[in-house]
């Protein structure tokens, strides 16, 4: 059924740091690592070693330079994946039923076993969250780990998705966004957790966090001082150190 | 977005064909034109392989062909789904009408009945075809009403120039004088629809940008230094397709001059040209013409429109 559901009773998602990722890719390759044996098995690849390699990814890790009026730069390094919106565009183009929106947590799947590969979905989607498995024929997109949150054959801190627990950094969490009091919630809250491409009403429920303004020094905050330019005039310097200069010069 | 050709194709033969079924049912209702069995089989033949052609090639280009049925199913929510059920559906009155003109030789009463009632489901597919894409926010080229004015339009226009030759070939030229009128007005109504559209397209705010898709905005001006993967990957080659503005400008050329221009000139002279074969070549001229124009039209119409997902790819607005 590709009508939304009027509400979910949680809305798990992922909460990701913008200040604290470095950019490693771990959680885009852990994410592959584990799909590649999980529901939407294969994750294909083609011409793998080859001279383009290609593939289905649910994760996907870009860099960003962004530049303000006075010249300065910072860069950021930017997790993409899906955002299990709560109006999710992706659901209501659907027209098999394949893709749905899970009434119990939020989760948006792909029913692979009816998916006719027509690709609207992923036309519909602004971010970019949906890829086509070539060989498979059918669409295929994160599962939010649905096979690991709830595996109960693993120790309990493993159950996130598998971009979360591999984190070198820990610039992701996971968890509840529907749950005012949930940790994920709180540090949405704290840290003003915002939404991409708010204007395209897909109501995501992943936030990201901002990167935290640059200390420049000047306020007195910690950050070290930028070097001053050497002094280029030798007036003030030494007899000798104006000899050796001439010497030198 | 990437032209692909399965939809190029499937959208301006699909349209032609609904195009000539909307007009052969009016004109036959109007008892305008006399149930020549050989008309018929001609004419409503063409019409049905043009739309089945598209309907085909549309399924073709599905990963899993097999199971397109299933694609009927969710038309609560879906414009895909209700164009299917709405074509499906067109098939029965539209059916009715072949049978009866051309089995029983009859295309006026209840047999006309038939043909008014798949016109409707004609026009009403036309419109879910073009609901598919203006439905879709992410991209702003297709999300605005002159979409919809252009499927509407343009394939009513596209079915009345090809009647026009037909007709001429079976020497009516009764009806033949009234779809080239018909073609003159959609042909005026589809130059200005698409002109309109061009214009918005080419002067429309941007509604999400580099900045609005990372949330980085407020950093200043946003730029990919390094992309998540060397080669390309399905979003690029299927939302991430770019034309080079000259070319743009060329086609729209084209577009313009063949789809539009050309085949008014044609048909208009068909009008004060009444001699020997002079209509029938005219005509048929006009609708060669006609069928490349289209042709470039829509292929602009996908390469042109740009999707929000290749903000992330350094894309600045769309």
């Amino acid at each position: 059924m590709t009508s939304l559901p009027e509400k979910t009773d949680k809305k798990l998602g992922l909460v990701v740091d913008l200040d604290i990722c470095v950019g490693c890719h771990a959680c885009a390759v852990n994410c592959k690592e584990w799909n590649a044996g999980a529901k939407s098995a294969p994750l294909t690849d083609y011409d793998p070693y080859g001279k383009k390699p290609d593939g289905v990814w649910f994760n996907r890790v870009h860099t960003y330079e962004t530049t303000d009026d006075a010249g300065h730069g910072q860069t950021v390094h930017f997790p993409r994946s899906c955002l299990h919106c709560e109006d999710a565009p992706c659901v209501t183009v659907c027209p098999t039923g394949a893709s749905y929106k899970r009434e119990e947590d939020g989760i948006v799947l792909v029913n692979e076993d009816i998916c006719i590969g027509c690709k609207l979905c992923s036309w519909a989607c602004p971010y970019g969250a949906r890829e086509y498995d070539e060989n498979e024929g059918v669409m295929k997109k994160c599962t939010l780990c649905i096979d690991k949150i709830y595996n109960e054959n693993l120790p309990e801190e493993s159950r996130v998705p598998a971009c979360v627990s591999t984190c070198p950094a820990g610039a992701r969490s996971f968890g509840d966004l529907g749950d005012p009091e949930s940790e994920v919630s709180k540090l949405v809250a704290a840290r003003g957790g915002y939404d991409l491409m708010p204007e395209q009403g897909t109501k995501p429920v992943n936030k990201y966090l901002p990167p935290r303004p640059r200390q420049d020094g000047r306020a007195g905050d910690k950050a070290p001082r930028m070097l001053e330019h050497a002094d280029d005039s030798t007036e003030s310097a030494g007899l000798i150190a104006r000899w050796v200069d001439k010497i030198l010069s | 977005m990437h032209p692909a050709k399965s939809v190029i194709f499937f959208t301006t033969a699909s349209g032609a064909g609904y195009g000539m079924m909307i007009w052969l049912a009016v004109l036959a209702a109007l008892g305008e034109i006399y149930p020549d069995t050989a008309l018929g089989i001609v004419t409503l033949g063409l019409a049905f392989a043009l739309i089945v052609g598209g309907l085909l090639s549309s399924t073709l280009h599905l990963g899993r062909p097999e199971r397109a049925w299933r694609a009927l199913s969710q038309w609560r929510s879906s414009w895909l789904s209700r164009e299917g059920l709405a074509a499906i559906i067109a098939f029965v009155p539209l059916g009715i009408f072949a049978f009866a003109w051309v089995v029983m030789g009859t295309n006026s009463g209840l047999a006309a009945l038939g043909g008014v009632a798949g016109a409707a489901m004609s026009l009403l597919t036309l419109y879910c075809t073009a609901m598919i894409y203006a439905s879709l926010r992410p991209i702003p080229a297709w999300h605005n009403g002159w979409t919809v004015a252009g499927y509407m339009v343009l394939g009513p226009m596209s079915g009345a120039v090809l009647l026009t030759v037909i007709f001429h070939l079976f020497g009516q030229s009764k009806p033949a004088a009234l779809t080239a009128l018909l073609s003159l007005a959609l042909l005026a109504t589809g130059l200005l629809v698409k002109l309109a559209y061009w214009n918005l397209v080419r002067n429309e705010m941007p509604v999400s940008t580099a900045g609005s898709a990372t949330g980085l905005g407020h950093l200043g001006r946003v730029e990919m230094t390094g992309s998540p993967h060397d080669s390309d990957n399905y979003l690029l080659r299927e939302m991430g397709f770019r034309i080079a503005r000259k070319h743009a400008e060329k086609l729209r050329t084209i577009a313009v001059a063949l789809g539009f221009v050309l085949p008014f000139l044609c048909l208009l002279a068909t009008i004060y040209l009444t001699g020997g074969l002079v209509p029938l070549l005219l005509s048929a001229l006009a609708t060669l013409s006609c069928a490349t124009g289209l042709t470039a039209e829509r292929w602009l119409f996908f390469a042109e429109a740009k999707h929000a997902v290749t903000l992330y790819y350094g894309e600045q607005a769309v």
